[in-house]
């Protein structure tokens, strides 16, 4: 188990002091200027070296990531731009951060930034996170006020620090969308390449980094990058914030290290299942955009990247969305459909028109009013919008769909079967009249 | 996506408050010059704000002039992104998560509550106190279910204290804003399972503890 020495996140649940002087005493802004005086190269090779993958669903190395920054250019500035939209079901972790430890965040900003050669960096909150927000430009205020960021810093490296928001769209997560909403337009995706390294915010060299990759790089530097790399198994290294919703006795957000085993971090941390294991039906690891895993797939399946995707799922975010016998799991993934047609932003076809298709196809499944040649058929239509559209939003619709399809078939056959059997007894009923 | 119009009753002019005018002289200070369309929604929002949680077509308008952008592209911001209202709603406008983490966990009571005290989705109640719309996630997932009372998270309801806490607002009486059910944020109930070295099993009596810090808000001036 995880120590609490070793958790990076310290004061997670908030019963802490959320400030300056809280954030000092456990560790945080202490001797920055150390870290950026061991220079860019130093910081991106032990970022590599802890084998940190970002936290924001895709889980693609970070230190690999700000390197690709082109070499600083004074006639166009770079950009580090903090992703705190974090809109996807079942995703709470980035909250916590900003609202408890923001000053972990504002730090990261400061050593990430220095390390991509970046002048300034733009957190981008979603709208309804509104205490949120207070919060973080409280926690950048300070910074200001203390001198840690701003032109002439103590750190001796010029950095701006400045907090946006966006309001309420789910594909300002993507990270060419959001770029764009931030440049004050649609949140609607660019085409890739040129990559955001290149032509990001207004047209300059951006990286764009989720909440808890930034967070956590202050912490990797100081302890080094080979103590984060001890926890997790080999190419899943590090801590991570799970975020554990649904039907277990105690939902909650918790660090933990990485690979842990499925029953190991329910039963520490959750208090079981509600109802007992026998009572499990499945588990939508990562986030609603992966594929379901059945009860007895998961149970004993380490936590990281490489063994869910091993189970054509993935560790995603880590939202881990529990669900017991009592789900009406057609239902609930129908639910989902419904979520990203309303979040499609209806740039490409295949999205737009097929998230809307699917979503009223899986409510006639909802209610077993459909043929079962038509579940073959929304298998395969979900196939027609997995990667044929600009971003990943028509993947990540279709994969939920198909996780279905592939687990639950019997399930959505048998309500298929029990509807057709009442449409017959009713029609008896109606022509004895 | 979603068909969003602007209300057909409008209001015939809008004006920033001169504070909120300097406010939004300041946002757009944070982005580099000739960028000032970045600070498109941050003034929207103002803007929403100041009008009683809708957005008039005027103040539509208005932004767009204020920033130098076509009224087209500042439209397209309003009706692009949901949490813009662009009709009136009600004094205490309730935003209910239906999505599949907060329905696992008995979204449905919440919603069958809101329709039988104030009716249809956007409907405004006739005392001007209440309306509803059930939105998509608003990443509360671990305090589910949950709802936002205009700026405020309201969480881990049920249908007894969901009645309440309706009862409470309509009453003018003083409400708790986050958990309902006694935990302080995201941790597990009744105990927490990490950091106890910091801070204890119940959190409040270990050497990191600091319950006044923790609870002193953001934004002492609100």
């Amino acid at each position: 188990m995880l120590q609490d020495k070793d958790r990076i996140f310290q004061n997670l649940y908030g019963y802490g002091d959320w400030g300056l002087e809280g954030a000092r005493k456990r560790g945080a802004w202490d001797n920055t200027k150390d870290l950026l005086e061991k220079g860019k190269d130093w910081i991106i090779s032990e970022m590599k070296a802890s084998g940190l993958r970002g936290r924001g669903g895709a889980g693609f190395p970070t230190g690999l990531k700000w390197s690709f920054m082109p070499k600083p250019d004074p006639a166009r500035p770079s950009y580090l731009v903090v992703n705190a939209d974090e809109s996807e079901p079942g995703t709470c972790k980035d909250r916590e951060i900003m609202r408890n430890d923001p000053h972990l965040l504002v730090e990261g900003c400061v050593v990430a930034g220095f390390a991509m050669g970046a002048s300034a960096a733009y957190i981008y909150l979603r709208g309804e996170f509104i205490f949120e927000r207070e919060r973080l430009q409280a926690a950048v205020d300070q910074a200001y006020a203390a001198n840690l960021v701003g032109p002439n810093n103590i750190h001796g490296y010029p950095f701006e620090v400045y907090v946006h928001h966006g309001a309420g769209a789910y594909i300002c997560g993507e990270e060419t969308a959001l770029l764009e909403s931030l440049e004050g337009k649609k949140g609607m995706p660019r085409l890739k390449p040129p990559f955001p390294a290149n032509m990001g915010l207004y047209g300059c060299p951006t990286t764009v980094n989720n909440v808890e990759s930034i967070a956590v790089a202050p912490t990797i530097l100081r302890r080094g990058g080979a103590w984060f790399a001890g926890f997790g198994a080999k190419n899943n290294a590090g801590t991570k914030l799970f975020s554990i919703s649904g039907h277990v006795n105690k939902p909650c957000n918790v660090e933990e290290a990485m690979s842990i085993p499925f029953r190991e971090l329910i039963e520490k941390h959750c208090g079981g299942i509600r109802g007992g294991w026998d009572n499990l039906l499945a588990v939508i690891p990562g986030g609603s955009s992966v594929r379901c895993v059945p009860a007895q797939e998961i149970i004993d399946c380490p936590m990281d990247f490489d063994s869910l995707s091993k189970l054509k799922s993935g560790l995603g975010t880590a939202a881990v969305i529990v669900m017991d016998k009592s789900t009406d799991i057609i239902r609930a993934i129908a639910r989902l459909s419904h979520f990203y047609k309303h979040e499609s932003c209806g740039q490409c076809t295949p999205c737009r028109e097929g998230t809307g298709w699917m979503y009223r196809v899986m409510q006639r499944m909802v209610e077993g009013r459909a043929q079962k040649k038509e579940i073959d058929m929304l298998f395969d239509v979900s196939k027609q919008i997995e990667g044929h559209t600009i971003c990943a939003l028509g993947d990540a619709a279709a994969w939920p769909v198909q996780g279905l399809i592939t687990h639950f078939r019997p399930v959505i056959e048998a309500r298929i079967d029990s509807y057709t059997a009442r449409a017959d007894k009713d029609a008896v009923k109606v022509a004895a009249q | 996506m979603s068909v969003r119009r602007l209300a057909e009753k409008q209001p015939e002019s809008f004006e920033f408050t001169p504070e909120n005018r300097a406010w939004l002289d300041a946002q757009i200070a944070k982005y580099p010059p000739g960028r000032q369309a970045s600070a498109v929604i941050p003034a929207l929002w103002q803007a929403q704000k100041q009008h009683d949680y809708w957005l008039p077509q005027k103040a539509i308008e208005k932004v767009a002039d204020l920033l130098g952008m076509p009224y087209i592209r500042v439209l397209e911001i309003a009706t692009f992104y949901t949490m813009f209202n662009l009709e009136p709603v009600g004094k205490y406008f309730i935003q209910l998560c239906g999505t599949t983490p907060c329905m696992l966990r008995g979204s449905d009571d919440l919603i069958r509550i809101c329709e039988e005290r104030i009716g249809e989705q956007r409907h405004v109640t006739a005392d001007g106190l209440f309306s509803w719309l059930e939105v998509e996630c608003l990443g509360a997932c671990c305090n589910a279910p949950m709802v936002q009372i205009n700026d405020d998270y309201f969480e881990d309801l049920d249908a007894a204290n969901f009645t309440r806490l309706l009862d409470d607002l309509a009453a003018g009486r003083p409400v708790h804003i986050g958990p309902q059910n006694g935990r302080l944020r995201s941790e597990p109930l009744g105990g927490l399972t990490a950091l106890t070295d910091f801070y204890g099993a119940d959190g409040k009596s270990g050497p990191l503890s600091d319950m006044q810090a923790a609870l002193q808000p953001a934004n002492p001036a609100k």
